[in-house]
């Protein structure tokens, strides 16, 4: 028999993840944040209990910052019907006020999307919480596990991870620890694309170029996608062909100027151009090591 | 240089995957050959290569035109300042022919346990040795450990050749003297190349600097390994999930591991060898005809037999043997050192049973794997163990299948994987001791004495009064009737456990010991009164596991460590204080306090008589109405 090709494999892998997680967990959720990844690992998902329905929800931790386009979507994956989609906002922060505009972005993602997080696991005591990190996206996640052990407090210690061998996962937490487990590990961007158009996953229509709203700032191009976005002095909002490599908070979120409108397009622009990923994301460039810092603390 | 035809990076569908992992460390130039072979293979982002142009030209302002490709992979410098454990970096490229998943492992020996973990899903490795040095005791280790990991294929990448003149004769000395080193491993494909990693010849390209070399270069090398060659032959599938949205489906979903399986395949459920035919091969994409190896499938029976998670579904005319007493290669990864007869979980495939290392055969120096005596294993130690099981698993050599040949030991405590183990063949004595069946049990034993039998096992430090009042407990049950039998840990000293000191490890024999006498007591319907210092949780908790859900009752006698001292009723502590008696518990050995014991006596301002009273009252609590025989 010829070897499988090798989105066979990863797709294989994955199911394996979800499999796993699902019979040696009490309570496991998908974390589900409405990007290419989310959409992928939702398709996972589905494939891998076939013919039964998903045995976990989605929970969306939500920043009341998304993207209108994002919430849209993720209200009609949630009116499919087949997986409970639960939504999580802190509304804490929201009593506070807490703007990513006005507190910044630290302020705004500790608040909003990290403790948001945390105060859901808490609320529904989730033990396992599947979420679509890549190694590939950034210097800490390279060293992540697979299974991720997170103690009662929701906190990664990168000194002292589990090994992890073959494909045989510990699975084993006392009770109140849970674990952060990731299928698409061992996949890149590019391997996203290519099992997105292979398999005709629905995803958000942001990742399309089209003209859209957009104000420069601080060397980024951020769309303007409601009214509670003000300019400050000098800036013009002008109709530019954009699409967006990932998804976030949209004051957050910085678009690239492309005229890829299609699958094929957005493939061969990346083969191409070949710039990284994560650039368009304020929230990495805070500080050098950020990202690590984040996990830590409990951010996916 | 000859072009060898590299195109960027775009991944096809119908390309393959190959994981191999590199070894060497930082000095044999190994970030800079991985460096040089994903820029090789296109595979850098724009601003990356703009960073590394940049970057190259700030350090070397020497030579401002060449790149410093060990900036892209060294993250290992950073760790270290960090204080992170440096750990395997992952990475991905692709060329037209094949996708790459490399592991990158440290080299020291302080990370052997982080190379195994790289080594275990892999292929083929790179190692890499300096052509000034030639091999190395780390050559001989990373080989090693990837030979005892599985990997049969190695490329040797010689690297800086350009520092010996490019010179074959050397090149050749070090591929004979490595091949044979490799040959003597089991390793069973072994290519040499000499390559310069700065300047990418033999690398992504074929060299013309060496034109005695007239082999493929690197990349070709990888892109033409055989994958299929760790494939393991007879059809496997773990059972990770039971199927049953409804009553009229049910499947058995897992990922197949071995072999192929086709619809009306005859297959038996292991390890209770019921069989049945294939009925289906479930997908979300269809059902298939066939499947095999890597696939994550979903199978359903043609008739109904008992599966669960755990379960091996196998090719019925070539079955897995089942076994619970193996030889393996254990490589210890706990900080706490492996002690033999401590109990451990194993976790094999999708199922979890309890298991005990009996004897640790010998250890291995992974630097010149002479075999050395041990009575224990250390973090990042190798060794040749028999392992026991409390349960018969279907398995193969690890040699054959790494899925059901590979497990890991999870600590109990504290839930860290402390072991891997790669199993090496069954135990004959495991199928010539059978368990003979009685037809008498416990129940009819202990029914006949008007009781249920019990094991109260009283644990605390030494002094604390565990033999007196588990005394006067016994004397109370007598009077009631109870048929009882006291076991002291000092007692049985001098018989039963006379051979075993006080080490740690001795403990943890001494403590399975009592415990598999009191649970002999017990199954002879006798309700038994323990009294063992047994200092350590896991030892108890193993205790535990040998009897049924409220048959054992631990008992927690709490005296303070400075009463027990001043009480020091046999003049221990005051020897063990003035160093004439070590590993004393309390004093220079730890006693761990238990969490969750049936009855915990808080002895201070207490007589024994009230104490005792305590015991008894809870004891008849569980034990219903006793009916006199």
């Amino acid at each position: 028999m010829s070897p499988m090709s090798y989105l066979d494999a990863l797709e294989a892998e994955s199911i394996h993840i979800f499999r796993e997680t699902a019979a040696a967990f009490e309570r496991p959720v998908m974390l589900y944040s409405i990007g290419k990844d989310s959409s992928v690992l939702l398709h996972l998902l589905r494939k891998a209990f076939y013919p039964a329905r998903p045995p976990m929800p989605l929970l969306h931790v939500d920043t009341t910052w998304k993207f209108r386009e994002m919430i849209a979507f993720r209200d009609q994956v949630a009116a499919a019907g087949d997986v409970e989609v639960l939504v999580h906002i802190n509304e804490d922060g929201v009593r506070q006020g807490i703007s990513p505009l006005v507190h910044g972005s630290a302020v705004h993602t500790d608040v909003m999307k990290t403790v948001g997080l945390k105060q859901a696991l808490d609320k529904y005591r989730f033990d396992a919480a599947i979420g679509g990190a890549r190694r590939d996206e950034e210097k800490s996640r390279a060293k992540e596990r697979v299974f991720s052990f997170r103690n009662a407090q929701h906190r990664w210690d990168p000194k002292s991870q589990r090994p992890e061998f073959w494909h045989t996962y510990n699975t084993q937490i006392h009770k109140g620890e849970s674990v952060r487990v990731f299928p698409l590990s061992n996949w890149t961007e590019m391997d996203v694309w290519h099992y997105i158009r292979r398999e005709g996953i629905p995803v958000v229509p942001l990742y399309f170029a089209k003209p859209r709203p957009v104000v420069e700032r601080d060397g980024a191009l951020i769309m303007v996608d409601d009214d509670r976005f003000t300019l400050r002095e000098g800036e013009t909002v002008a109709m530019r062909e954009v699409r967006f490599r990932t998804l976030g908070c949209y004051p957050l979120t910085g678009a690239v100027a492309s005229s890829a409108d299609t699958l094929d397009k957005i493939i061969d622009e990346m083969a191409t151009s070949r710039s990284s990923e994560r650039q368009g994301r304020v929230i990495d460039h805070d500080a050098s090591a950020s990202m690590e810092r984040k996990k830590q603390e409990g951010y996916f | 240089m000859t072009t060898v035809e590299i195109t960027p990076a775009v991944a096809q569908d119908n390309t393959n995957l190959l994981r191999f992992i590199t070894c060497g460390s930082v000095d044999d130039g190994k970030s800079t050959l991985l460096g040089r072979l994903l820029y090789d293979a296109g595979m850098l982002p724009e601003d990356q290569v703009a960073a590394l142009i940049r970057d190259s030209r700030k350090l070397h302002a020497d030579a401002p035109d060449q790149l410093d490709f060990s900036l892209l992979t060294d993250g290992l410098d950073a760790e270290r300042q960090q204080g992170i454990t440096i750990d395997v970096a992952y990475r991905y490229f692709h060329t037209q022919r094949r996708s790459f998943i490399v592991a990158d492992c440290p080299g020291h020996e302080q990370y052997t346990r982080n190379m195994a973990t790289g080594a275990s899903n892999a292929e083929l490795a790179v190692v890499l040795v300096d052509a000034r040095k030639g091999l190395l005791a780390q050559t001989r280790r990373h080989t090693y450990i990837c030979a005892l990991m599985g990997i049969r294929q190695v490329v040797l990448a010689v690297n800086k050749m350009d520092l010996i003149d490019y010179r074959d004769d050397v090149f050749a000395a070090i591929a004979n003297e490595y091949r044979e080193l490799a040959a003597h491993m089991g390793i069973t494909s072994v290519h040499c190349l000499p390559v310069v990693a700065p300047s990418g010849d033999n690398v992504g390209q074929r060299s013309t600097r060496m034109p005695w070399y007239r082999g493929p270069c690197l990349l070709e090398l990888l892109e033409s390994a055989d994958t299929a060659a760790t494939q393991a032959v007879d059809f496997r599938l773990p059972v990770q999930w039971v199927n049953r949205p409804d009553a009229s489906f049910r499947g058995y979903a897992g990922t197949i591991c071995g072999g192929q399986v086709a619809v009306g395949s005859e297959i038996v459920v292991q390890p209770a060898m019921q069989r049945a035919r294939i009925e289906r091969i479930v997908t979300a994409d269809g059902d298939l005809a066939e499947a095999s190896a890597g696939q994550a499938v979903t199978l359903t029976l043609d008739r109904e037999v008992d599966v669960s998670r755990g379960d091996v579904i196998a090719d019925a005319t070539r079955p897995a043997p089942v076994a619970d007493q193996f030889a393996a290669h254990l490589l210890w990864m706990g900080d706490e050192p492996l002690l033999p007869n401590r109990a451990y979980w194993l976790k094999i495939g999708s199922r979890t049973v309890n298991a005990r290392v009996t004897t640790i055969k010998h250890k291995v120096d992974v630097n010149t794997q002479a075999e050395l005596a041990a009575r224990r294993l250390d973090l990042n130690e190798v060794g040749y163990c028999n392992i026991d099981l409390d349960h018969a698993i279907p398995f193969e050599t690890y040699a054959d299948n790494r899925t059901l040949g590979g497990f890991i030991l999870i600590d109990r405590q504290t839930h860290a994987t402390v072991g891997c183990g790669m199993l090496a063949f069954a135990l004959r004595r495991a199928a010539n001791v059978h368990w003979q069946h009685t037809d008498l049990n416990k129940d009819v034993r202990s029914a006949s004495k008007g009781q249920q039998s019990r094991c109260l096992w009283f644990t605390g430090l030494s002094g604390a009064g565990k033999s007196t009042v588990a005394n006067l407990v016994e004397r109370r049950l007598h009077a009631l009737g109870y048929h009882t039998y006291m076991l002291d840990g000092d007692n049985l000293r001098h018989g039963l456990n006379k051979d075993l000191g006080f080490t740690a490890e001795a403990r943890v024999e001494n403590v399975r010991r009592v415990a598999e006498v009191a649970h002999l007591m017990v199954d002879a319907g006798l309700i038994v009164l323990v009294c063992v210092i047994s200092p350590f949780q896991s030892e108890r908790r193993f205790a535990r596991s040998l009897f049924d859900g409220g048959e054992f009752l631990e008992v927690f006698v709490d005296t303070t460590l400075e009463e027990c001292e001043r009480r020091d009723p046999k003049g221990l502590y005051r020897k063990a204080r003035a160093g004439e008696i070590l590993n004393f518990t309390g004093i220079d050995s730890p006693y761990e306090a238990p969490e969750q014991a049936e009855l915990h006596l808080r002895t201070a301002g207490l007589r024994p008589e009230q104490l005792a009273e305590q015991v008894v009252e809870q004891l008849l609590a569980g034990l219903g109405p006793h009916h006199s025989g």
